[in-house]
C-alpha cells in the first residue's frame, strides 16, 4: 500500500488530498444536515460555498499562480450569471431536461465571461501590477454598471432588447410577454436548479481542471511569469499567450461561477461590486497567495462564519480587512519572517526529539 | 450656450478635487511605488472630522479644516509606519493587498462607528453664487474650489523644486539607496510626503462634501478611485500631470453626466482610464521609465 502510494508523483498526491477533503466536507456536511445536528440555515449554505469555492480558486490563479491582481473578479462572475440566467429563460420550453439546460447555461456562461476574461486579458497585455489591478477594477465597475441598463423582453414576436431607456410597451404583446432583463431591477424568472451533487461534482471538475493546468507544461510557464518575466521571456516563454491562457481559464470558472449563482438565487447587477471582488481576494490571501487547498479551506471559513455568527457578521468586513493587512505583513516583513521561521525549526526539532526518545 | 457653460464650470470645480486627490497619490507612487489605496478613504475621514467639529463641537469654520487637516495628516504618518513601512522592498502586489486592506478597515471603521446614513454637510464655504448673466449662475463652491487648487498647486510645485526637503522628496523618488548615501532621511521624507497628500486629502474632503453637500462611509471610495485614474491619465508621478488629468477628467465627467447618461458617466470615467492605459501607458504628460534585469 506504501509502495503505491509512493509510486503516485507528488502533484498527483495533492490532488487527490484535496478532492477527498471536498468529497469528505461535503459529505459530512450533508450527513449533519440529513440526521438534524446542523440546522436548515447550514445546508443552505452548501450549494453557495461550492460556487464560492471556484471563485476562490480562480482568482487564486491569476493571484497566486500568475501574480497578476484582478480586482474585477466580480465582473467575470457577473457577466457568466447574466449570461447563464438569460439562456436558461429562452430555452425553458425547448430544452425539457433541466439538468442538460442547467449545465449548457454554466457552459455558456463561462464561455462568455472566459471571453471577456481574454479581452481584457488581450488589451492589458503591457501593463502589469498597480496598473493592470486598478484597469481590472475598472472594468468589473463598468461591467455591472452595463448591464444594469439592459431591457429584454421575450414575447410571441420574437426579443425585444433596449439599452439604457425601457422597451416601449406599445410594441410588446402582452399576453405572451416574459420579461427577462428589467434594467437594475432583480432577474427572478431563472428556474432554480439546486442540487448539491451536481454543484460537488462541478467543484471537483473545476479543481481537477485547474490543478492539472498548474502541473503542466503551461503551470510551469505561469510561475516563471510571476518570479521573473524578463527571465522568463528569455528563454523563450511566451508571455502573451500563457498571460491569455490564465485570463481565460479565470474568467470562464467565474463565469461557472455566476450561472450557478443565477441557478440558486435571484440576480441583482449592483451585487456584483467592487466589495464583492475584495472578498474573493480576502478569500485568496487567507488561504495563502497560490496556494489552492488554502483557499478552498478559507472559503469554507470565512463564508460559513458571518452566517452561522450573526455577531460575527456586524464585524465582518473589518475582520476582513484586519486579515488582509496582517497576513501580507506577515508573509513579506523579514522580521516577522525570521520569527516564524524560528518558531517551525523548533516545532520540527520538538518532533524529532519526541520520536527519537520513543 | 448658458447650460453648457455651467457645466464646464462645475466639472473644473469638480475637476479640481479630483486633482487636489490626484497629486496625493501621484506623489506617493513617485516616491514610494505603491498605490495608496487608503487614499480615498483619508478623504472621508477629513470630511467627518470637519462635519463632527462644526456640529459637535460646534467649533469656528477655520478652527475645524484646521482639526480636519491635522487629523489627516497624523492619520497618513500613521498609515504609512504601521501598515506599508514594514512592507518596504516587498512586491507591489502584497502592498497593494495592504492598502486596499486599510481602505477598507477605514471604511467599515467609520460604518460601524458613525452608521451607514448619508448626513448632511453644512458647507464650509460662505460664499454667495455669482452672477453672470440671467440664467447662468457659479455657485461660491466652484469659484473657491478652483482658487484654492490653484494656490495649491502655485505653491506645492515651489516647495518640490525650492526647499530642501522638496528635492530630498525628488532625490528619493529617483533613487531610494543614493538619496541616502547623500545623507537623506529617507523615512521621514516618505513620511513627509504621506503627511502632505493626507493634508491635501483634508481639503480635497472639505470641498468635496461642500460640494455635494453630505457625507457617508462611502464618501472618498469613488472619488478617491477617480483621482487615481485621473493621476494615471495625466501621468503617475508628475504633479502638472496631476493637475491637468484631474481637470480633464471633471470635465468629461460632468459633461458626459449632462449629454450622454447621468447612470453611465461612471462607466464612461473608467473607459478614459482603460483606453488611456492601452494608447499610452505613461499617461500625458508621464516619462517612459524602461525597466532593467
Amino acid at each position: 500500500m506504501k509502495n503505491l502510494i509512493n509510486k503516485i508523483k507528488p502533484t498527483t498526491r495533492t490532488t487527490i488530498v484535496t478532492l477527498l477533503f471536498v468529497i469528505f466536507f461535503f459529505g459530512l456536511s450533508q450527513l449533519l444536515v440529513n440526521t438534524g445536528m446542523a440546522g436548515y440555515s447550514y445546508e443552505g449554505l452548501l450549494i453557495p460555498m461550492c460556487f464560492y469555492i471556484i471563485l476562490a480558486v480562480s482568482l487564486n490563479l491569476t493571484v497566486g499562480i500568475l501574480g497578476e491582481l484582478s480586482l474585477g473578479h466580480a465582473g467575470f462572475m457577473c457577466i457568466g450569471g447574466y449570461v447563464g440566467a438569460v439562456f436558461a429563460m429562452l430555452t425553458e420550453n425547448v430544452i425539457t431536461s433541466d439538468l442538460l439546460r442547467y449545465l449548457l447555461a454554466l457552459v455558456i456562461g463561462g464561455v462568455v465571461a472566459g471571453l471577456f476574461g481574454a479581452l481584457i486579458g488581450f488589451s492589458i497585455l503591457r501593463l502589469k501590477g498597480d496598473y493592470l489591478a486598478i484597469v481590472t477594477l475598472a472594468f468589473g465597475q463598468i461591467t455591472y454598471k452595463i448591464l444594469q441598463q439592459c431591457h429584454l423582453i421575450k414575447d410571441c414576436n420574437g426579443l425585444h432588447f433596449s439599452f439604457s431607456e425601457p422597451i416601449d410597451a406599445s410594441k410588446i404583446d402582452s399576453a405572451s410577454k416574459v420579461v427577462i432583463l428589467n434594467g437594475a431591477q432583480t432577474i427572478t424568472g431563472v428556474e432554480k436548479y439546486k442540487s448539491l451533487i451536481v454543484s460537488v461534482i462541478i467543484l471537483l471538475v473545476t479543481l481537477i481542471v485547474i490543478y492539472n493546468l498548474i502541473d503542466s507544461r503551461a503551470g510551469r510557464a505561469f510561475k516563471a511569469i510571476r518570479d521573473n518575466s524578463i527571465a522568463a521571456e528569455s528563454i523563450g516563454i511566451n508571455i502573451s499567450k500563457y498571460k491569455l491562457i490564465v485570463f481565460f481559464t479565470s474568467a470562464f470558472f467565474a463565469g461557472v461561477a455566476g450561472a450557478m449563482y443565477a441557478h440558486t438565487t435571484s440576480l441583482e447587477a449592483s451585487k456584483f461590486d467592487f466589495n464583492l471582488s475584495i472578498m474573493f481576494l480576502v478569500y485568496v490571501v487567507l488561504g495563502g497567495i497560490g496556494k489552492i487547498r488554502g483557499s478552498i479551506i478559507a472559503t469554507i471559513i470565512l463564508y460559513a462564519l458571518p452566517e452561522l455568527l450573526r455577531d460575527f457578521a456586524t464585524y465582518r468586513m473589518i475582520v476582513y480587512a484586519i486579515i488582509l493587512i496582517v497576513m501580507m505583513i506577515v508573509t513579506n516583513n523579514e522580521k516577522c519572517k525570521r520569527i516564524i521561521d524560528s518558531v517551525t525549526t523548533k516545532l520540527k526539532f520538538w518532533k524529532k526529539t519526541a520520536k527519537e526518545d520513543n | 450656450m448658458n447650460s453648457f457653460i455651467s457645466y464646464l464650470a462645475s466639472g473644473i470645480s469638480l475637476g479640481g478635487i479630483y486633482a487636489l486627490i490626484a497629486l496625493g497619490y501621484t506623489m506617493v507612487y513617485g516616491i514610494a511605488k505603491m498605490l495608496n489605496f487608503a487614499h480615498g478613504d483619508v478623504i472621508m475621514v477629513g470630511g467627518y472630522t470637519i462635519f463632527l467639529a462644526i456640529t459637535s463641537l460646534s467649533c469656528p469654520i477655520w478652527l475645524s479644516l484646521l482639526i480636519g487637516v491635522l487629523v489627516c495628516t497624523a492619520l497618513g504618518v500613521t498609515i504609512e509606519r504601521i501598515a506599508y513601512k514594514p512592507l518596504r522592498g516587498a512586491s507591489s502586489i502584497s502592498v497593494l493587498i495592504t492598502a486596499i486592506g486599510v481602505s477598507y478597515l477605514l471604511q467599515n471603521l467609520a460604518l460601524n462607528i458613525l452608521g451607514s446614513d448619508a448626513k448632511t454637510f453644512k458647507s464650509v464655504v460662505t460664499l454667495k453664487p455669482i452672477v453672470i448673466n440671467e440664467g447662468l449662475k457659479i455657485s461660491g463652491e466652484t469659484v473657491v474650489t478652483i482658487i484654492v487648487t490653484v494656490v495649491i498647486m502655485i505653491a506645492l510645485t515651489l516647495f518640490i523644486n525650492k526647499t530642501k526637503m522638496g528635492r530630498a522628496m525628488q532625490a528619493v523618488s529617483e533613487d531610494k539607496g543614493a538619496a541616502q548615501l547623500m545623507g537623506i532621511n529617507v523615512n521621514f521624507t516618505i513620511s513627509m510626503v504621506f503627511a502632505i497628500g493626507s493634508a491635501l486629502a483634508a481639503v480635497a474632503g472639505a470641498l468635496l462634501c461642500s460640494t455635494y453637500p453630505q457625507i457617508s462611509p462611502y464618501t472618498g471610495s469613488m472619488p478617491g478611485i477617480k483621482a487615481f485614474i485621473a493621476a494615471v491619465f495625466g501621468g503617475i508621478g508628475s504633479i502638472p500631470g496631476a493637475m491637468l488629468g484631474g481637470l480633464l477628467l471633471g470635465v468629461i465627467e460632468n459633461l458626459s453626466k449632462a449629454y450622454i447618461s447621468s447612470q453611465l458617466s461612471d462607466a464612461i470615467v473608467f473607459a478614459v482610464l482603460i483606453v488611456v492605459l492601452i494608447v499610452k501607458p505613461t499617461g500625458l504628460l508621464g516619462k517612459k521609465i524602461n525597466e532593467k534585469v
